[in-house]
């Protein structure tokens, strides 16, 4: 072995760092303190000049209704779509970790959603839940159920946005949770077994314990990514009807690049969301750490 | 006894017959939007407004992708998809193993510090870093070409993180067996770690194109000239102006989606293998 010393290939690493430091330092760190800088800035995007306005964007956004409304509906979609993706992608990876002819073509077409452009999925979801020729008004037809106009009607919009958002990401859940299952020892079920435990009680007594910090980082990790929803949000409804599904994104979207192009007021927006991701990700970190203290 | 054990026998096979049933019929029901898609890309608008709806269309009408394709320049924005999916992807491949490669063998000031702070990049969220990334391009005056699309994407820390792990797992000998010889640490990587890296490569390939050629809202915020729309920013368009033309929206969905699926379906264990990693990375 070589000497070590603590430098000895500073020159070397600076050089195989500079490309990725450079992109780096410009698109993510300088941009991270500059969109703070920004919130406290009255910055129009015409003309690339602010003025310091202190908490005046920050004030403004908790005294703007739609504010609050957009930050309900961003709840509504995260609790509506984090605790049904779960138990859908739980049930199907236990599905698949029984005795199954063709796994890995079941695994493939139940991962097939995730891979596909939000853009066009959301366009066939469009055509799905159209009102009068949607194949899903039929099927609740054949069932009895009177039609709804899905993405017309404020109060089934949201459904309809949560039931496509179940769809299109259940699948990354369903192979995290399938690795979960994969690294329960065998041996568990056995004993299990032997004490004449049930596949209903071997599951609530072995599965669900031993799975619970892979449950722990799929919520999290959920709650993160449906908290930036916007693609499938600004094809399929385009916040409509009514707002009722206008989410945090597409609301800062809305203020920075469609229409006035309120830099800073989206920014403070945008760090309001910034804030609410970071306190999630250190409640899974401090449970994490609880969880291998205990 | 002998009974016991036979009535146990069929209560297992029933139970595996119905988890059959059960796994198909969902895995069924979870590609069915794609089958309805394809199905109505091929139908003629007389069989597209029916009630109730018709499953199979009479005759098979590929003028749909053609029509398609003469409403809106969707080759052009295939060409624009291609170019900055396979930039991206191909610069990705170098930055990160560049980094990588400096974050798992080269020993200097700093480095655990600066790895964690690629980490904690990880966690903030696209959105935090839009505006001013669309402040700092526009300065450069790159809005609405496609470098605008390709440059911040030049780098990443999950494909830098991925590639330090598996690098990691590299025997050292190796290496000290090609230094022996005479070759530069920049040798060392190219000839002994990029070659024994091919899966943990091919993962990261895969992933960084299917992230940028599906990418929507960066190309939405940047890009305005018709002929620079990414095949997703197209679709969009498309959307606004053929509202329910079923035929020609399902057409273009199709274009859209297909390569995708296909790369997925061939190369479907890198897609599965990168999405474990990224779920183990606390």
């Amino acid at each position: 072995m070589a000497i070590y010393k603590k430098n000895k290939d500073g020159l070397a690493a600076a050089g195989f760092l500079t490309p990725t430091l450079i992109i780096f330092g410009t698109f993510i760190l300088f941009p991270v303190f500059f969109s703070f800088y920004l919130s406290f800035q009255n910055w129009n995007a015409f003309s690339w000049s602010g003025t310091f306005v202190g908490f005046d964007n920050y004030t403004r956004m908790v005294q703007t209704k739609e504010f609050w409304d957009v930050l309900k509906n961003t709840l509504i979609y995260t609790i509506g779509t984090v605790p049904l993706n779960m138990i859908v992608s739980l049930m199907i990876a236990y599905g698949l970790n029984q005795k199954l002819k063709g796994k890995k073509f079941l695994r493939t077409l139940f991962f097939a959603p995730v891979v596909v452009s939000p853009v066009a999925a959301a366009l066939i979801w469009r055509w799905l839940y159209d009102p009068n020729f949607g194949l899903i008004n039929y099927s609740l037809g054949a069932v009895g159920i009177d039609a709804i106009n899905w993405l017309n009607d404020p109060s089934a919009a949201m459904f309809a946005l949560i039931g496509m958002g179940v769809w299109k990401t259940f699948g990354t859940n369903m192979v995290l949770f399938a690795a979960g299952l994969n690294a329960i020892p065998e041996s568990y079920y056995e004993a299990a077994t032997i004490d004449g435990a049930g596949a209903w009680s071997k599951f609530w007594n072995i599965t669900i314990p031993l799975l619970s910090p892979t449950t722990f980082f799929i919520m999290v990790m959920s709650m993160i990514g449906s908290f930036q929803v916007f693609d499938i949000v600004y094809v399929l409804t385009s916040g409509g009807p009514l707002g009722s599904t206008k989410v945090l994104v597409f609301y800062i979207y809305e203020y920075a690049f469609k229409f006035t192009g309120e830099m800073g007021y989206a920014s403070a927006v945008s760090y309001t969301l910034f804030a609410l991701l970071f306190i999630l990700t250190m409640v899974q970190v401090k449970f994490l750490k609880n969880k291998t203290a205990a | 006894m002998q009974k016991k054990d036979k009535k146990y026998k069929y209560l297992n096979i029933s139970k595996s017959v119905v988890i059959h049933i059960l796994m198909y019929s969902l895995a069924i029901l979870t590609i069915m939007p794609f089958i309805w898609m394809i199905l109505t890309s091929v139908k003629d608008m007389s069989e597209i407004f029916v009630y109730p709806p018709q499953w199979f269309p009479k005759e098979i009408k590929f003028q749909n992708y053609i029509d398609a394709f003469n409403a809106a320049p969707f080759g052009t924005f295939y060409m624009n998809s291609l170019i900055v999916a396979v930039s991206v992807t191909l610069g990705q491949l170098i930055t990160c193993s560049m980094a990588a490669y400096a974050f798992a063998r080269l020993e200097f000031k700093g480095r655990d510090i600066i790895f964690y702070i690629f980490l904690g990049t990880m966690m903030i969220p696209a959105n935090v870093t839009m505006i001013p990334t669309y402040i700092v391009l526009s300065t450069f005056g790159l809005i609405d070409s496609l470098y605008s699309l390709i440059i911040p994407g030049l780098a990443s820390a999950f494909g830098t993180f991925l590639l330090r792990q598996f690098f990691m797992t590299i025997p050292k000998e190796l290496e000290e067996a090609a230094y022996i010889d005479g070759a530069s640490k920049w040798q060392v990587l190219m000839r002994v770690i990029i070659p024994l890296s091919k899966p943990a490569l091919a993962t990261l390939a895969i992933f960084t194109f299917m992230g940028v050629f599906n990418d929507f809202i960066w190309a939405l915020i940047c890009i305005n000239s018709e002929e620079l729309k990414t095949v997703q920013l197209g679709l969009a368009t498309f959307r606004d102006k053929y509202l329910t033309q079923w035929d020609l929206l399902m057409a273009g969905s199709v274009t859209a989606t297909l390569p995708i699926l296909i790369i997925f379906f061939v190369a479907q264990k890198y897609f599965i293998q990168g999405i474990t990693l990224s779920g183990l990375k606390e």
